[in-house]
C-alpha cells in the first residue's frame, strides 16, 4: 500500500474507543474539576485498568506494542478532550526507564525537557505529580523517584508543572545523555498529535457557536468576515495532522539516524527527527490561530471562565510553550535540513 | 496513514525527471521568461510521446497521482509547462464529455503534445462571477451555424494556441447557470483577435476578441445550453491542477543566496528557511490528500480548495519575506548584474502575484470551505 491519507484499520478502531472512553470520562467538567493542579487521579486509574500506559512498551516487556502511528491516534483524543493526565510524557519517560511499576501505571513516570541546572529540573512537565522524573543531568540521562509535591505553580495552561531535583530521592542512571533527543522526537510527534486534537475540538465549539449567536438579527456565522476567518483554520489544522502523521510513519518505518532523506533542493523528507520538530511547530500553529479565532468570535463571552473555548486557549499556549520558543525549534530544524556553515 | 508513493509511480517521477533534465536547460527556462510563453514544445512532444500525457489527463477512472507528479516535477525543476498543464484540463473535459470527433482531433492533437488549447472564460467585467459573462453565440438560421461574438480576458497562451475552449451565453435570462454553452474552436476561424496583456511577472497573457466567429455543431462541447455542468467539470480538473509546489524553489533559489552571499549561517535566514520548509510540507501533504481524494474516486471539493488557500498564501508571504531579507540585490531582477540568486528572488514574488487569483480567488476557496466542510450558512 502506498500514499494512503485514511487510518489504518488499527487507528480507526484507536479513534473510536479513545474518542469514546474520553467523551465518557472525560467531560468538561472532569477538565474544570482537576484545575489548577490539571491532574484528575480517577481518569489515571481508568487508563491503566485498560493498560493504556503500558501500551507503548513491547510486548515482551509486557506491553502493548503500540507503535508511533497508533500513539499519534490516541494524543489526538486526548487533545481533544484536553484531558488532565500526563500520558504523553509517561509514554515518553518509560520508552527510557522501562521499571515494571512505571509500565504499570501504578508509578507516574514524566520526562524534563531541558537538562537540569544546579541540580534541579525546571518547570517539568507532569513534575507536580509525577513518582518517578527522567531527565539529563551533566552528561548523563537519569531516573529520579521522589514524593511528587502535588502542587503546581499558577500557570496558564493549569499544566501539572513543577521543579524536580536531579539529587533527592531514588537516582538510576540510564546511559549517556544522548539518550534522551530521540525520545523527545517522539515527545514532539506526540504533543503535535495532542495540539492537533485541541485545534480541532476549538475550531468544532467555535463553529457551534457561530451557528448558534446572532447578532444584527443574523447568526454570527452568516457574516463572511467571520466565515472566512474560520475558513483558515482547516488547512492549517489538517496539514499538522498529517505532518505527525508523517513523523510516526517515518519513525515506524525506521527512518531515523539518518536511514530517511533530506532533500532539500528536491524538497523531499522523509526522516523522522525533521518531521517531528516540524510537526511540533505547525501544530503549535495551528492550535495557536484555531484557539485565538474562536475565542473571539464567542466575544466578550469568550473572555469569561464560563465558557470552554478558554480552556482550550490557554491550554493550546500551555502545551506548545513548555518546550520553549518556536523560533528556536525552527533554529534546530534548519540546523537539521542545512549543515551549519 | 502511507506517505510513501506507489513504486510504479515512483518509477514515473523519475522518467519524467529525466525528461525535464534532457529538455529543459537554463536557456530554455531563460527563454520562456522573456518571450513570456510558458511552454517548451521538445518537452510537450517528449511527455506526449511516451503517454505520459495521456496518462497524467484528469477524470473519473484516471490516475490523479500521476496528473500530480508531473505538474510537481515540472514546478520543482522551473521548468516551462503552464500550457501543458492547460491541455491535460482539457483533454479530461472532451475525454469526459467530447465527441467521438473531437477526441480524435482537438484531444488527440492535445495529448500527442503537438496542439496547444487556452481558456476563454473570464470577461472584462468580471471573472469570480463567471455566469455573469456576455458573451453570446446566436443560432444563423440560414445556416444552421453558430454566430459568437464577445471578449475574454487571460486567455494565456491564445497567441501560440490551436484552440480556444470558449463559454458563451446561448440563451439569455433563465436560471443562473442556464443557457451556456461550451465551444472548442480553432484559433484559427475568422473573427479572433488576439491582443497581448504583459504582466507584472514574465508570464504574457492575451485578451481575445470573437466578433462573428462561425462555428458548426461540431463546436460544442456537451450539450447545448447545459455548458454550466461542463465548466463545473472543468473548473474541477483546473482546481486540481492548482500550483502548489512553488516554495521548493523558492527556498532552493533563497539558499543559493545565502550561500553565495555568505549570510547562510545568520539565524535569522535559518528560523525563516525552517518556516518555509515547513510549510512548503504542509502544501504537499495537503496537495497529496486532494490527489489521493481523488484517486480513490471521490471529487475533491474542499480539499483542492484548502491546499490552494495554504499554498498560494505561504508562497508570497515567504516570497516576499525572501526579497526583504536579501537586501536591495533581492530587487533586482532576471539577468541584472549582482542580483540575488540570478534574479530568481525577485521573480518569485512577481510570480506569486496570480497565484491567489488564479483557478478560484482566495475568497471563492474561503466561501467553498466555509460553506462546504464547516457547514456555514451561504453568504452570498
Amino acid at each position: 500500500m502506498a500514499l494512503d491519507f485514511a487510518p489504518s484499520d488499527d487507528q480507526d478502531a484507536i479513534a473510536e474507543v479513545f474518542g469514546a472512553f474520553f467523551a465518557n470520562e472525560c467531560p468538561v467538567e472532569v477538565v474544570r474539576g482537576a484545575e489548577p493542579l490539571g491532574y484528575a487521579p480517577e481518569l489515571w486509574a481508568k487508563l491503566r485498568g485498560m493498560d493504556v500506559p503500558s501500551m507503548a512498551a513491547a510486548e515482551a516487556a509486557g506491553g502493548g506494542g503500540a507503535t508511533l502511528s497508533d500513539r499519534v491516534v490516541v494524543a489526538e483524543a486526548i487533545g481533544a478532550a484536553a484531558a488532565p493526565v500526563p500520558l504523553i510524557e509517561h509514554w515518553v519517560a518509560s520508552s527510557l526507564h522501562p521499571d515494571a511499576a512505571v509500565l504499570a501505571g501504578d508509578l507516574i513516570a514524566t520526562v524534563a525537557l531541558h537538562p537540569a541546572r544546579a541540580d534541579t529540573w525546571r518547570l517539568v512537565p507532569g513534575g507536580a505529580i509525577a513518582d518517578v522524573v527522567v531527565g539529563v543531568d551533566g552528561d548523563e540521562l537519569v531516573a529520579v523517584r521522589s514524593a511528587p509535591p502535588m502542587v503546581a505553580p499558577q500557570n496558564h495552561a493549569a499544566a501539572p508543572l513543577s521543579d524536580r531535583s536531579t539529587r533527592e530521592g531514588d537516582r538510576v542512571v540510564l546511559g549517556p545523555a544522548t539518550l534522551l533527543e530521540p525520545a523527545l522526537d517522539q515527545w514532539r510527534t506526540l504533543t503535535a498529535s495532542a495540539l492537533v486534537g485541541l485545534a480541532d475540538r476549538a475550531m468544532t465549539i467555535g463553529v457551534d457557536y457561530v451557528l448558534e449567536r446572532e447578532q444584527f438579527g443574523r447568526l454570527v456565522g452568516s457574516f463572511q468576515s467571520i466565515q472566512h476567518g474560520l475558513a483558515d483554520l482547516p488547512p492549517l489544522i489538517d496539514g499538522a495532522r498529517f505532518l505527525s502523521h508523517k513523523a510516526a510513519w517515518a519513525h515506524d518505518e525506521g527512518l531515523i539516524d539518518g536511514a530517511g532523506v533530506i532533500d532539500m533542493d528536491d524538497g523531499n523528507i522523509t526522516e523522522f527527527a525533521p518531521l517531528a520538530a516540524m510537526a511540533l511547530v505547525q501544530a503549535s500553529e495551528a492550535a495557536t490561530v484555531s484557539t485565538d479565532r474562536c475565542l473571539h468570535y464567542h466575544g466578550g463571552y469568550g473572555f469569561s471562565l464560563e465558557y470552554d473555548i478558554q480552556l482550550y486557549f490557554r491550554r493550546a499556549r500551555g502545551w506548545a510553550g513548555i518546550l520553549g520558543d518556536p523560533a528556536r525549534e525552527r533554529l534546530r530544524i534548519a540546523d537539521l535540513l542545512w549543515v551549519q556553515p | 496513514m502511507e506517505f510513501r508513493l506507489p513504486d510504479e509511480h515512483e518509477a514515473l517521477r523519475i522518467e519524467i525527471r529525466a525528461m525535464i533534465d534532457e529538455y529543459v536547460d537554463d536557456e530554455v527556462i531563460e527563454e520562456s521568461h522573456r518571450t513570456g510563453t510558458n511552454h517548451c514544445a521538445p518537452l510537450a512532444r517528449a511527455l506526449g510521446d511516451a503517454g505520459i500525457l495521456a496518462k497524467a489527463m484528469p477524470g473519473a477512472g484516471k490516475d490523479p497521482l500521476a496528473m500530480w507528479l508531473l505538474s510537481s516535477e515540472a514546478e520543482k525543476a522551473g521548468a516551462p509547462f503552464d500550457s501543458v498543464g492547460m491541455s491535460l484540463v482539457i483533454a479530461g473535459v472532451l475525454d469526459a464529455v467530447g465527441t467521438d470527433h473531437q477526441k480524435q482531433t482537438t484531444q488527440a492533437g492535445l495529448l500527442s503534445g503537438e496542439e496547444l488549447v487556452c481558456f476563454g472564460l473570464t470577461e472584462p467585467q468580471g471573472g469570480s462571477d463567471l455566469p455573469a459573462i456576455t458573451t453570446k453565440a446566436t443560432r444563423d438560421e440560414e445556416t444552421g451555424e453558430w454566430v459568437i461574438s464577445g471578449a475574454k480576458m487571460w486567455t494565456t497562451m491564445a497567441h501560440v494556441s490551436d484552440w480556444v475552449f470558449l463559454l458563451a451565453r446561448t440563451e439569455g435570462g433563465g436560471s443562473r447557470h442556464g443557457g451556456f454553452t461550451v465551444f472548442i474552436l480553432p484559433m484559427d476561424s475568422p473573427g479572433i483577435t488576439i491582443d497581448p496583456i504583459w504582466t507584472v511577472s514574465t508570464e504574457r497573457s492575451n485578451a481575445t476578441f470573437y466578433d462573428d466567429v462561425r462555428a458548426g455543431d461540431d463546436a460544442v462541447v456537451g450539450v447545448v445550453n447545459e455548458g454550466w455542468a461542463v465548466m463545473s467539470l472543468m473548473l474541477g480538473f483546473e482546481r486540481g491542477m492548482a500550483s502548489t509546489g512553488y516554495l521548493t524553489p523558492l527556498l532552493r533559489r533563497f539558499h543559493r543566496w545565502a550561500v553565495e552571499s555568505g549570510e547562510i549561517g545568520d539565524p535569522l535566514h535559518r528560523e525563516r528557511m525552517a518556516q518555509v520548509a515547513i510549510d512548503a510540507q504542509v502544501s504537499e501533504l495537503l496537495t497529496q490528500r486532494t490527489v489521493w481524494t481523488a484517486a480513490t474516486g471521490r471529487a475533491p471539493g474542499t480539499e483542492g480548495s484548502m491546499a490552494k488557500v495554504f499554498a498560494s498564501e505561504a508562497y508570497q508571504r515567504h516570497a516576499r519575506w525572501a526579497q526583504a531579507a536579501a537586501g536591495p540585490e533581492g530587487l533586482l531582477g532576471l539577468g541584472a548584474d549582482g542580483a540575488a540568486a540570478g534574479g530568481w528572488i525577485d521573480y518569485d514574488v512577481r510570480h506569486s502575484i496570480p497565484m491567489t487569483l488564479q483557478g478560484g480567488t482566495t475568497e471563492i476557496n474561503r466561501n467553498n470551505i466555509a460553506e462546504r466542510h464547516l457547514g456555514l450558512p451561504r453568504s452570498r
